[in-house]
């Protein structure tokens, strides 16, 4: 049982955000004057710096607690509760911070920080009619609360709540230029498909819940709890109607992770993302690719005792994992879009971090979670700024020999591909290699397969960043010449903000550095993240890698990653009319790659038609237009109708007298009733 | 003393005569007539069974006499609205026939 320290300033981590977003609301909705721009920034930067800073501030306290287990709770009241007895289900208002969602508060505020400000830049030319300037940043508040909510929450309803908000905002980002009927239909897309995930994450909630009733244990949804009494219920075995026997953890687990492959884009329920590139080049930063996308990691890392005793579950995490990041890795490669490429990237990395979760390595799973937070916001925001630069040409196609004209932007890019790509001492060096050795490692079925994957995996990345590079900043220009010239480094207010995660991005690795490192120097507990991390995770035998073994693969894996940069130098600098060749000669493949697998078409054809058609031929047609509209609504109305007309109008016949008759008539048959 | 049977049973009387009164007669002014006897044969019945159980839970009680009063306010209320119906509807039909006015129906 952990220490719960009461700390009352942590409801002010997400509150702050909420009480930004609801000014904004109360200015746009209600009051409907202009609010000055000052003041919205002011409000809407302040609330998540502040929430930053009071976040270094519990990070601080939670360290300097006495007994490494300690967790830092703000209980503010039952927010719901019902049913009586063991059966009786409660829900508090409380958060938490335990070293696991101090990490990630920090990375939400600290980043979302940093993307609010250069968001006053991004957003400056955004339309002032409709109030766009002021309605995004209420809607990237209520966001920075929601993905806060999710992360403090101490129960899994708080998380719900969170993780519906989170996906709430960002369906109304992705839309955010609603007037384009496409960027409304790429939002409602996402939100659709989150909601098959939430549907799983919900019934994982039932059936933890009932779980524990049918145990006896009133154990409730809060975090602590759980894992108090999770091993009254891990043996549980439930029958399949087919026979066998499954043991319940692992339906369990499958259900939430139904609800992480939703939100964190995973196989099969990765399509909104690509799609969710039709929003503000900073929502996809800080909604799409740093945190909300990551909050699935976050909750299988939150889970990890249920999924240390789910060996199925996690073995499907794993190689769903993989195979995703295999999987949009190569999507990645024929794509011209430049956002639409970090939007495969992000889907492959979360499946690294799968990958790792998966296999137990849970601190492997947050490390790239925060590394990826680092770069990929980077990498997207840079994105940004050369989409500014190019006057909102997001074609990679007509870009190239950028490298001249938007020096700074250039250095910042150069730096998130170097740090992705996985080149050495940058961020994700460190911690795909832990990744990597954890796929090796780890016991589950085909790990060697893994393994090879994530490394074959590694090398596609590396490959498709630096061609995604070359093209955009080296060459000649292939923009239009009158383009060309207009051709701009972004406001400071933009790229500054660039260099702080490009630091972060190099040198975010040094959280993690191998304890193999650590033994040269003769230093313990090297990995500082792990160290934080380790208490709160479930207790496993450590898998043990030789120190030859190790460095090996941290060999294939930095070689394979310069055998990527090597191919995207000669293909797209040396001779770039090779590429071209190439897609020409495997023109089959190629389609296949720059069409996504057909995997939209697929879906569109098996899942989204035919649910049109039943939805219009049964549900509307046949249940709301003829049962609802016309037995129950209409049916009732032509009913009473049909008897007044022939029978009961004669009743009223305007004779007061008869009234005064039936009237009478009725009270001496209740007095007979009564009295008889 | 006049045992309550008596009592019960003239309000009965009157009660019915009042009933008959309004649904057989066709002049509303004799229709009203007919429910201030049968208001007042309530009354009665109520004074009666004060009389006959003049205590309540809280000693000596005026239950039945209160009601009594509170039944003919009520009732000089009606009969003035009534009245003025009456009136109104006179001069709108020249007539006090009940079933002049019958026009609100299907």
């Amino acid at each position: 049982m952990v220490n719960e320290t009461p700390e009352s300033l942590l409801r002010w981590i997400p509150l702050l955000p909420l009480l930004a977003a609801a000014f904004h609301g109360v200015a746009i909705g209600i009051v409907r004057r202009p609010t000055p721009r000052w003041a919205v920034i002011a409000l809407s930067c302040g609330a998540v710096v502040l929430s930053f800073l009071l976040s270094c501030y519990a990070f601080i306290e939670l360290v300097s607690l006495p007994g490494g287990s300690s967790v830092l709770v703000d209980r503010l009241y039952t927010w719901f509760g019902a049913g009586i007895g063991s059966t009786r289900f409660t829900a508090d208002l409380a958060f938490r911070v335990d070293p696991l969602s101090a990490v990630m508060i920090l990375v939400v505020t600290g980043v979302g920080s940093l993307i609010h400000v250069y968001s006053i830049g991004y957003m400056d030319d955004d339309d002032r009619d409709d109030r766009g300037f002021q309605r995004f940043f209420c809607y990237m508040n209520l966001f920075t609360f929601s993905m806060l909510m999710l992360v403090l929450g101490d129960n899994l309803v708080l998380m719900f709540l969170g993780w519906e908000g989170v996906g709430l905002c960002s369906y109304l980002l992705i839309g955010f230029w609603y007037s384009d009927r496409a960027n409304a239909y790429c939002g409602s897309k996402a939100f659709i498909v989150n909601r098959i995930g939430d549907f799983g994450f919900l019934i994982g909630i039932f059936l933890l819940f009932k779980a524990f009733v049918d145990a006896g244990v009133p154990a409730g949804v809060g975090f602590a709890e759980i894992a108090e009494h999770f091993e009254k219920i891990a043996g549980v075995a439930i029958a399949t109607p087919w026979g066998s026997e499954w043991l319940l953890v692992n339906v369990i687990g499958l259900c939430f992770f139904v609800g992480a492959a939703g939100k964190s884009a995973q196989i099969p329920l990765y399509v909104w993302l690509p799609d969710a590139m039709a929003g503000p080049t900073p929502v996809s930063a800080l909604i799409h690719a740093a945190t909300m996308v990551t909050a699935g990691v976050y909750m299988v890392c939150r889970l990890s005792f249920l999924y240390a005793a789910a060996p199925v579950a996690s073995a499907l995490i794993a190689w769903t994992g993989a195979l995703t990041a295999l999987f949009a890795a190569t999507i990645a490669i024929a794509q011209t879009d430049i956002k639409k490429v970090l939007a495969y990237s992000t889907v492959s990395q979360l499946g690294y971090m799968f990958l790792a979760a998966g296999c137990g390595g849970y601190t492997g799973a947050i490390f790239h979670l925060v590394t990826h937070a680092f770069f990929k916001a980077l990498l997207f925001l840079g994105a940004g700024a050369v989409i500014l630069a190019m006057h909102h040409e997001q074609d990679i196609e007509k870009m190239g020999g950028l490298r001249r004209r938007i020096p700074r932007t250039h250095i910042v890019f150069f730096t998130g591909v170097y740090a992705i790509s996985g080149f050495p001492l940058a961020s994700a060096f460190f911690s795909k290699d832990e990744i990597l050795v954890t796929a090796w490692a780890s016991h589950v079925p085909g790990h060697q397969a893994l393994y090879t994957i994530a490394l074959l995996t590694a090398g596609i990345t590396a490959f498709y960043m630096w061609r995604l590079y070359f093209k955009t900043f080296h060459g000649e220009s292939r923009a239009a010449v009158e383009a060309a010239q207009h051709v701009h480094e972004p406001a400071a207010l933009i790229v500054n903000p660039l260099f702080v995660l490009a630091f972060l991005s190099v040198f975010g690795g040094m959280l993690g550095i191998p304890q193999i490192y650590g033994d040269w120097f003769g230093i313990e507990n090297m990995h500082s993240l792990n160290n934080f991390l380790a208490p709160i995770w479930p207790p496993a035998e450590p898998h043990q890698v030789a120190h030859v073994t190790e460095l090996l693969m941290t060999g294939a894996a930095v070689g394979i990653a310069l055998l990527g940069f090597g191919i995207a130098h000669h293909l797209y600098v040396q001779r770039p009319e090779l590429p071209g060749r190439i897609a020409e000669r495997l023109a089959g493949f190629h389609t296949l790659l720059v069409h996504k697998y057909y995997v939209d078409e697929l879906y569109d054809a098996v899942v989204v038609r035919p649910l049109v058609k039943f939805s219009d031929a049964v549900l509307f047609r046949a249940v709301d237009a003829g049962l609802i509209d016309g037995v129950a609504v209409n049916g009732t109305a032509t009913a009473v109708r049909a008897l007044a007309a022939n029978g009961l109008r004669r009743f009223q016949s305007g004779l007061a007298q008869s009234y005064v008759a039936s009237m009478l008539v009725g009270t001496g048959a209740i007095l007979w009733y009564l009295l008889g | 003393m006049i045992p309550l049977d008596h009592v019960i049973g003239l309000s009965a009387i009157l009660f019915t005569i009042g009933v008959v009164g309004v649904v057989t007669r066709r002049n509303v002014i004799v229709i009203l007539m007919s429910i201030e006897l049968m208001l007042n044969a309530v009354n009665l019945a109520f004074v009666g069974g004060n009389r006959l159980w003049p205590t309540g839970p809280a000693g000596v009680s005026y239950d039945g006499q209160v009601f009594v009063l509170m039944v003919i306010t009520v009732a000089a209320a009606e009969v003035a609205v009534g009245l003025g119906i009456v009136i109104s509807m006179f001069r709108n039909r020249d007539s006090v026939n009940i079933d002049d006015v019958s026009l609100l129906k299907w």
